[in-house]
């Protein structure tokens, strides 16, 4: 899950991480009045969207009166942000950041996050900052440092003070540092992070550290078991995806794609392989989607649902192994499903597993548009040979 | 010979009377495994599908002797039980379990540096199989053959299209091991490799990865230095968006890492023969050993 964020500075306050003074502002008024309250004579207008690459899409804008930060509020309020991160159409901006103008003199970046290889909490730093880091990391990797946390011993005070050396940090600023990294470390264990990016993390004029933006991801499992009831009170479904909202009310993993073949499979893994095996044979997936082990009447019909309400959707392979579970009643279930919903376009069945013999019996005389398939190569070229009819 | 387990493993199962527990292990009875009974905290003392119910994994191992354990206890409490289990004495310890926070994990990891002896199996996997001797997971055990060929792979129902594949060919499997679809997890592939490449039963090996992290990069450079034994590689996940999880929490091309062509790079560059499509892998794996 992400956050806004303003709702990242929030949790960045909470944990004493120095953040410049700002509000959050829902209409040009909003954000007139904060910056009013904010004083001073430059303010900063930032588009509170789920997505990075702000900036440089006209979402974050330096002004210099009043009037020009309500003008900037109203501008971006109500509209969607295309970034390179977003897909073609963007992201809904329901809310802007209005911030205090201040001095830069120093760009730093600052991360944190589970690293796979070392299966450790990794910090990630770069004198660099402001930069897209993984292009940084690309071609200047020696421009970054990483420290690793040992679970056990936590993180420890020689470690900020390395990573501030490294930065080129000096005097007290080094112990602000160490206290920003304590505060990060604390705050990724405790929220169940699975990322924390702060890009940049600046110096100003004054010599003051202040994490100028704020990105954390949670892990989803632990929103998943109930373990971060405040984080998951944070969400914002305006920033995600309909279907994949909609998929996830009811356990189904699903994710939208731009081509015209409905896919559903049970297992990721091979819910994936069914996406490449469409694509080898020439066609183009509309999403992945994973029904789960189960594939019942119930799930089977909430995905036919999932996968057409996308327009482009011509034609659907459903490709169920299906172990444990009886072939015959994944056809069944697929038969009602497919009644129920009411599906119009061609629907390939490739099953395996247990009485698949009679299961294709029963798709082959249910009278509807199912076309049964003898394996995943079957079914992949009966597919694309029925949406390009 | 096999690896990890065989028909003389003793099993117990955490979570042995919950829904999940009690349909597997019945399943895991009906193969042919050795399942000795479970642990439910609290209800020690109990039969369950005419086996003992224990307390604790401890009280367990004292009683039965067991040395591998099946874990289908809730997502919440499964760090915990992994834990138990290296700590009562269990040396094969297979999760199941999906959707354990990736912060738990990285404990456990830490943890069980202490038991070098311990090989824990996923979590959010499939588990482990030798076909015709020990069924500890939620595979269908019916599509297994015992025979040559060594599989690990990070997805289940990919797996069962390779079991069914190799099965159909008449190659078998010598044992299978899913190693879960999660960022962190026990064994790696190759810890399952290093056990393949010296079991003579296993002569071929399938191995299947996924978009994600750097583990099948990895595994490429191992069996390049040490694997004289034939490998198919295939790799999910090539038409996968970055950025997404496509299902599983590992499941992720992020920083431009982890995508399928640069695995696929990896294997080829290796001598893996890799496929394309899943559907191959019985007949690619065929080529070393027909003719």
């Amino acid at each position: 899950m992400n956050l806004h964020e303003y709702q990242s500075k929030q949790l960045f306050a909470e944990y004493g991480i120095p953040i410049p003074n700002g509000a959050v502002a829902k209409s040009p008024d909003e954000a007139r009045q904060a910056a009013e309250k904010l004083g001073g004579s430059v303010w900063v207008v930032k588009a509170q969207v789920h997505a990075g690459g702000r900036g440089k899409a006209g979402g974050v804008k330096v002004v210099k009166s009043l009037d020009d930060v309500a003008k900037a509020a109203e501008a971006m309020l109500g509209q969607r942000l295309v970034t390179h991160q977003t897909d073609a159409r963007g992201l809904p901006i329901n809310s802007v950041m209005v911030e205090q103008g201040l001095n830069i003199v120093k760009e730093l970046y600052l991360g944190a996050l589970v690293d796979r290889a070392s299966k450790r909490i990794v910090f990630m730093g770069s004198a660099a900052g402001g930069m897209d880091i993984e292009e940084v990391a690309a071609t200047t990797p020696e421009k970054i440092l990483n420290i690793t946390i040992n679970p056990a011993a936590g993180f420890q005070a020689y470690q900020g003070r390395q990573m501030a050396f490294a930065l080129g940090l000096e005097g007290k600023q080094v112990g602000q540092l160490v206290k920003i990294m304590q505060a990060l470390y604390d705050l990724f264990v405790d929220k169940d992070l699975s990322l924390i990016e702060i890009n940049p993390l600046i110096v100003t004029a004054e010599g003051e550290l202040l994490a100028l933006d704020a990105k954390l991801n949670i892990d989803d499992n632990a929103i998943g078991i109930g373990r971060q009831p405040e984080i998951l009170a944070m969400r914002d479904i305006s920033q995600e995806d309909e279907a994949e909202v909609k998929a996830t009310e009811h356990n189904l993993n699903y994710i939208t794609l731009d081509g015209n073949i409905g896919c559903m499979v049970n297992g990721a893994g091979l819910a994936m392989a069914t996406m490449d095996v469409i694509k080898l044979h020439g066609g183009d997936p509309a999403n992945f989607l994973d029904v789960g082990g189960g594939a019942t009447k119930e799930r089977v019909t909430e995905a036919f649902k999932l996968i057409l309400s996308s327009p482009k959707v011509e034609g659907i392979l459903v490709n169920i192994f299906g172990g444990i579970v009886r072939c015959d009643m994944i056809a069944e279930g697929i038969i009602a499903a497919v009644k129920e919903v009411g599906v119009k376009v061609p629907v390939v069945v490739r099953l395996e597993g247990t009485n698949v013999e009679k299961g294709k019996e029963l798709l082959a005389q249910s009278g509807l548009n199912l076309i049964p398939a003898d394996n995943l190569t079957d079914a992949a070229k009966k597919v694309v040979a029925a949406v390009n009819k | 010979m096999s690896i990890l387990v065989d028909k003389n493993t003793k099993v117990i199962c955490q979570g042995f009377t919950g829904k999940q527990g009690t349909f597997h292990s019945e399943q895991a009875l009906a193969y042919g495994t050795k399942l000795v009974g479970g642990v439910t905290p609290g209800r020690g003392g109990e039969k369950h599908l005419d086996l003992p119910v224990f307390n604790t994994v401890r009280d367990a191992v004292e009683a039965t002797g067991a040395t591998a354990s099946m874990i289908y206890v809730p997502a919440a409490f499964a760090a915990d039980a992994i834990l138990e289990a290296a700590e009562g004495g269990i040396k094969v310890i297979a999760c199941i379990t999906e959707g354990i926070p990736v912060l738990d994990m990285l404990k456990v990891k830490a943890a069980l540096k202490d038991f070098p002896d311990v090989y824990l199996i996923g979590p959010n996997c499939p588990g482990i199989i030798t076909p015709g001797e020990c069924k500890i997971g939620i595979m269908p055990g019916h599509i297994h053959m015992p025979g040559s060929i060594g599989i690990v792979s990070r997805s289940g129902t990919l797996t069962y299209e390779a079991v069914k594949q190799t099965t159909d060919i008449g190659l078998g499997q010598s044992t299978c091991v899913g190693i879960g679809g999660d960022p962190i997890h026990g064994m790696s592939f190759i810890d399952v490799l290093e056990q393949f490449n010296a079991d003579p039963q296993t002569k071929g090996i399938v191995m299947v990865g996924e978009i994600g992290g750097t583990a099948e990069e990895e595994a490429a450079e191992y069996i390049k230095a040490n694997v004289r034994k034939p490998v198919v590689g295939y790799i999910a996940g090539v038409t996968a968006p970055p950025g997404k999880r496509m299902g599983h929490a590992g499941a992720i091309i992020s920083g431009g890492k982890g995508t399928a062509k640069d695995k696929y790079a990896a294997l080829e560059a290796a001598g893996v023969a890799i496929v394309r499509s899943p559907a191959e892998i019985g007949a690619r794996i065929n080529e070393f050993f027909s003719g």
